[in-house]
């Protein structure tokens, strides 16, 4: 019996790397794994429109394609180890998983507050379905919400809380929200815009305490202040889902280290023939900026990356003549996101993060505007609040490569 | 051979994802606003299905006759 090739990891990056391996004409047949008990869904609803309605799978789940159907989806299900010499995956029910080839999507999980009292109820994140269902039943008007981090995920939620009538705080250690990827003169404009709506921000700043009987009623400051405190969102950043490969001799520093071809990379500087990375938990160098490998959580890469595996695994599978071909083709994709904030639009593409300078290049700051990124005078990003055509106008701008 | 583009104006936020993967079919106007031809030859449609793919609403549709 042929082997299927294994994809750990059920979210956007496994669907998408399943479709595309059929696109490219793969035949044969595909597991896919994942913890959650829920088929594929829409995360970026999770934090906006979605967590403003009714939180739902039905309202976030992706449509399926005929050409997915017979993809063997187990779900509620966790791979807790794999064996690459044996080309085996092991899942938490103790089934193993011979696999012809093993595509990682296992992604990110929430970062969580290390305190005493950490058991206390009212603590959420904001990553899966179920975290939302549970803090959008929290989210009613008045309640006192803190939210803890200053970046999108942490100013979105603050937003939509905000809007469905809760007494919002954000706390976070930096000078201004999404200071690090945005720079300190669209951050500060963000952090107006959002206290024009009454957000209150507490800046430079953490929390250092729970306080509560059974469920949250404070946090304390490393201020020494305290804030009153009914719904408590920990919005501090991911870690990656790897402690499953521990052991199997991948370079797992951050994420999974690959190749431009996302074929995983061993410790030992190997790169492996069938195993892949892909999404939110894929460390590779992207060609449009340098040679440096780094994880990028945004929106397309999933899809991008699940798109490379697809093209390369299925012609490797298929023996394909162009396989060489295939195999030496430059991988480049544009980072692309967005963000909704209020009445704020903000649109972006490239690694506004590498900047060494950054301009505003259209429009005036407190209304719509764009600003340029550059590294060593090389336009390395582009963001924009509304403006979008103009954003997307300088898209094919952004890179060392052209 | 032809196609039917169906996008979902009440799920649609003018995000623009789909503009580069099918500039035949999807742009923005001068207000940002998303425009698209709802009829399209089928060479069209893998652009069509990778505009599906990265759309942030999931609201873009093709109809099947």
């Amino acid at each position: 019996m042929t082997k299927p090739v294994v994809i750990v990891g059920a979210s956007m990056g496994g669907l998408r790397a399943a479709e595309a391996l059929r696109r490219f004409g793969y035949a044969g047949p595909i597991t896919a794994i994942g913890e959650e008990p829920y088929a594929p869904y829409n995360r970026p609803p999770l934090s906006k429109e979605v967590l403003a309605k009714e939180v739902s799978h039905e309202a976030v789940a992706f449509a399926q394609r005929p050409a997915t159907e017979d993809v063997n989806w187990i779900l509620g299900t966790r791979a807790v180890s794999a064996d690459l010499e044996h080309h085996t995956v092991t899942d938490s029910t103790g089934q193993v998983h011979p696999y012809s080839a093993l595509i990682i999507a296992t992604g990110l999980r929430p970062k969580r507050l290390q305190v005493n009292n950490s058991e206390l109820a009212g603590r959420h994140a904001v990553r899966t379905l179920d975290d939302a269902i549970a803090l959008r039943a929290e989210l009613v008007p008045g309640a006192r919400v803190v939210i803890l981090g200053a970046g999108f995920i942490g100013c979105e939620v603050a937003a939509t809380a905000r809007k469905l009538g809760c007494d919002v705080t954000v706390v976070a250690p930096g000078i201004h929200p999404i200071v690090r990827p945005l720079g300190v003169e669209l951050a500060r404009e963000i952090q107006r815009r959002h206290e024009a709506e009454g957000v209150r921000f507490k800046m430079k700043t953490s929390v250092s305490d729970l306080i509560g009987e059974t469920k949250i009623s404070a946090v304390l400051l490393d201020t020494g202040e305290e804030l009153a405190c009914d719904v408590f969102i920990e919005a501090i950043g991911s870690d990656t889902n790897t402690e499953w490969l521990d052991g199997t001799g991948l370079d797992l520093s951050d994420g999974v280290l690959t190749d431009n071809a996302m074929r995983a990379v061993k410790t030992n500087g190997n790169v492996t023939e069938d195993v892949f990375a892909i999404g939110d938990v894929a460390r590779f160098a992207n060609p449009l900026f340098d040679g440096v490998a780094r994880r990028v959580e945004h929106w397309n890469i999933p899809t991008d990356t699940a798109k490379r595996v697809g093209q390369v695994l299925a012609a490797k599978l298929n023996e394909a003549e162009n396989w060489p071909a295939v195999l030496d083709e430059t991988f480049a994709p544009m980072p692309s996101f967005w963000s909704d904030q209020f009445e704020m639009h903000i649109l972006a593409f490239g690694l506004l993060a590498l900047a060494d300078e950054v301009k505003l290049i259209h429009g005036e700051i407190e209304g719509d505007c764009v600003f340029g990124y550059y590294r060593d005078s090389k336009m390395i990003g582009v963001c924009g609040i509304g403006l979008r055509s103009t954003v997307q106008g300088y898209r094919a701008q952004v890179g060392t490569q052209s | 051979m032809t196609i039917k583009i169906d996008v979902d104006m009440s799920k649609c936020q003018h995000y623009g994802q789909c503009v580069f993967e099918a500039p035949n079919i999807f742009r923005l106007n001068n207000d940002d606003k998303l425009e698209y031809v709802a009829e399209a030859d089928d060479s069209e449609r893998a652009n069509v299905e990778a505009a599906i793919d990265v759309c942030p609403m999931q609201a873009i549709f093709i109809v099947e006759k």
